[in-house]
């Protein structure tokens, strides 16, 4: 089915128990929202120099848009921001795919979890929630260095 | 099979529109359930569409060549169509624009530039809806921000109608138009407009209604509606793409200033100034979609020869029998009025608390074809508390068979995710 090869259990599992979920302190807080279908997120990220210390964040939206923030925060917190941004990368990369990326093992290793989501490039409709707080944690971040600069 | 009291003859009207045979995800007939979006087109449509351009295409109002003539006959052909087909008293008060945004877009810009007593400036109210479609909210929103004139609005009940409760507050003598949805997009309600036209001529304001979900769905009559403007589209009816409608009484439409000038719109163009054209000319720049009314044309000729009441008493069968199957599935509120009465084939729900994304993608894995989001009417979501809904809508080809594939797909849905 073609529906399994988008709702991976993996993804399900993020979205009935998501990581990390509710706000807690950080250095810059963005609000995205997916104009087409209503999903929003608040996301905020607290770096302490390079590192990132948390990634906290408090939505509404469907399964995937909820699975993508919480894998983002397994994957993203306790990082160099380096790391993250190659992390970042390749997931827009795979998202990006229109389902003809086949992650092999190098991808594997550094999107971990976030390969389940391989299925859903296939549904440019969709490709928008699973890429929202990723797009948002990229604008977060630049804000934290941004502001961190000017202070 | 369910058989219902007022059903059209489905099985002969399917055959008329090609998509419906349809299969999709290894051969699953496609159920289309999102008609509110935008309707199928029947063959009698698509074949006035390729005869236009094979035989007969040509630019409107210019040539004298026989082909010109036979374009600008068809063009011209079409609004007589258009105008029977709304009980317009003259041809003259159809302009044909793009689609409906583009209609209303047209009334608000030819108010703002108005002069007395039709000016809309920082002295004056404009009046809408909570229920309404952005197309009808932004053109207002844009007019009372360079203008500045205040924008106001009639809340919603909890049960999906409109609060005519403040109406003499809403609507005062500085109340300068009062534009609203015949019927609502998102929740199929049927507005009460004679409660609101009676208001609305009391203190002397002009009547715009949105006319976009009941043009397709029932007898509209721009006479008995009393309206000033009436607005909607071809597409949600049977016909392309690319054509709208906007009714206008002949006598605002003769003091109205244009809004977009070109060629077609002028009667004399000097360097310095220019006179305009009479209605419906005056407010059509340019070369026009000249197939899409032709198009829009076959398809009046198509929904009348079925009959408009014939359609509406379809739908409401339709209707009584979906909003009944649907609250028997678990977890499932309906977003609107929860019974037929005075309501359209357009039903908004939620299922349980699993995103409406969710419920479209597994619905689609099955051949179920809705819409999902919040449908250009976020007010609404808003007033509800929801951030989305799943919305099927139904039309003439649709069947109690598809009802009842939806319930059987959203217990599909709700096993998924359960």
């Amino acid at each position: 089915m073609k529906l399994d090869s988008m709702y991976q259990d993996v993804i399900l599992d993020h979205y009935k128990h998501p990581h990390g979920r509710g706000l807690r302190t950080g250095d810059a807080e963005v609000h995205h929202v997916n104009p087409t279908c209503g999903d929003e997120i608040t996301l905020r990220v607290r770096l302490s120099g390079e590192t990132i210390e948390d990634v906290s964040y408090e939505g509404q939206g469907c399964s995937i848009s909820q699975a993508s923030a919480s894998v983002l925060n397994d994957l993203l917190v306790g990082k160099e921001l380096a790391e993250a941004r190659r992390i970042q990368e390749t997931f827009l990369e795979l998202m990006q795919s229109k389902g003809k990326v086949e992650p092999d093992d190098e991808m594997e290793e550094v999107l971990e979890d976030a390969v389940a989501f391989a299925g859903v490039s296939k549904y440019p409709a969709r490709v928008k929630c699973a890429l929202l707080s990723w797009m948002a944690w990229k604008d977060a971040t630049a804000q934290a260095l941004s502001e961190g600069k000017t202070a | 099979m369910t058989i219902l009291p007022g059903l059209l003859d489905t099985e002969a009207i399917r055959k008329d529109f090609p998509i419906l045979d349809r299969t999709v995800h290894d051969g699953k007939r496609i159920v289309y359930l999102d008609s509110a979006a935008t309707s199928q087109k029947p063959r009698q449509v698509l074949d006035a569409l390729n005869t236009y351009y094979e035989r007969h295409n040509a630019n409107v109002h210019r040539g004298v060549y026989t082909i010109a003539e036979e374009a600008t006959a068809l063009y011209e052909g079409a609004r007589d169509k258009v105008a029977a087909f709304v009980n317009a008293p003259s041809r003259d008060e159809v302009i044909f624009t793009k689609n409906a945004s583009e209609s209303l877009n047209l009334v608000a810009n030819m108010l703002g530039w108005a002069d007395e007593p039709y000016r809309v400036d920082h002295d004056t109210e404009i009046v809408i809806t909570e229920m309404e479609h952005h197309s009808n909210i932004v053109p207002w929103q844009l007019l009372s921000q360079r203008t500045g004139a205040k924008l106001k609005w009639f809340g919603l009940t909890d049960d999906g109608r409109l609060d005519l409760s403040n109406i003499e507050e809403i609507i005062t003598e500085k109340t300068k138009v009062v534009s609203f949805v015949l019927v609502s997009n998102i929740m199929g309600t049927i507005n009460p407009v004679e409660a609101i036209v009676r208001r609305a001529q009391e203190v002397g304001a002009l009547v715009v209604i949105d006319a976009s979900q009941a043009a397709p769905h029932m007898v509209l009559d721009v006479q008995a509606l009393q309206a000033d403007f009436v607005a909607f589209t071809g597409h949600k009816m049977c016909g392309p793409t690319g054509i709208g409608v906007l009714w206008g009484r002949q006598e605002l439409l003769e003091d109205l200033p244009p809004f977009l000038g070109g060629g077609e719109m002028i009667e004399t163009v000097s360097m310095h100034s220019s006179t305009y054209a009479p209605a419906p000319h005056k407010f059509e720049a340019g070369t026009p979609p000249i197939a899409q009314a032709v198009g829009l044309g076959a398809a009046v000729d198509y929904l009348s020869a079925i009959g408009m009441e014939n359609i509406a008493r379809h739908e409401h069968a339709i209707t009584e029998y979906a909003v009944r199957r649907l609250q028997e599935v678990p977890d499932l509120r309906i977003i609107g009025p929860t019974t037929a009465e005075d309501r359209g084939a357009t039903i908004s729900f939620t299922l349980g608390d699993i995103h409406p994304h969710d419920v479209g993608q597994v619905l689609d894995e099955q051949g179920i074809a809705v819409r999902v989001g919040h449908h250009c009417a976020r007010p609404v979501c808003l007033r509800y508390g929801i951030p989305a809904t799943t919305r099927a809508s139904f039309y003439l080809y649709s069947t109690p068979g598809e009802v009842d594939a939806l319930v059987e797909g959203l217990e599909h849905v709700r096993n998924f995710f359960g």
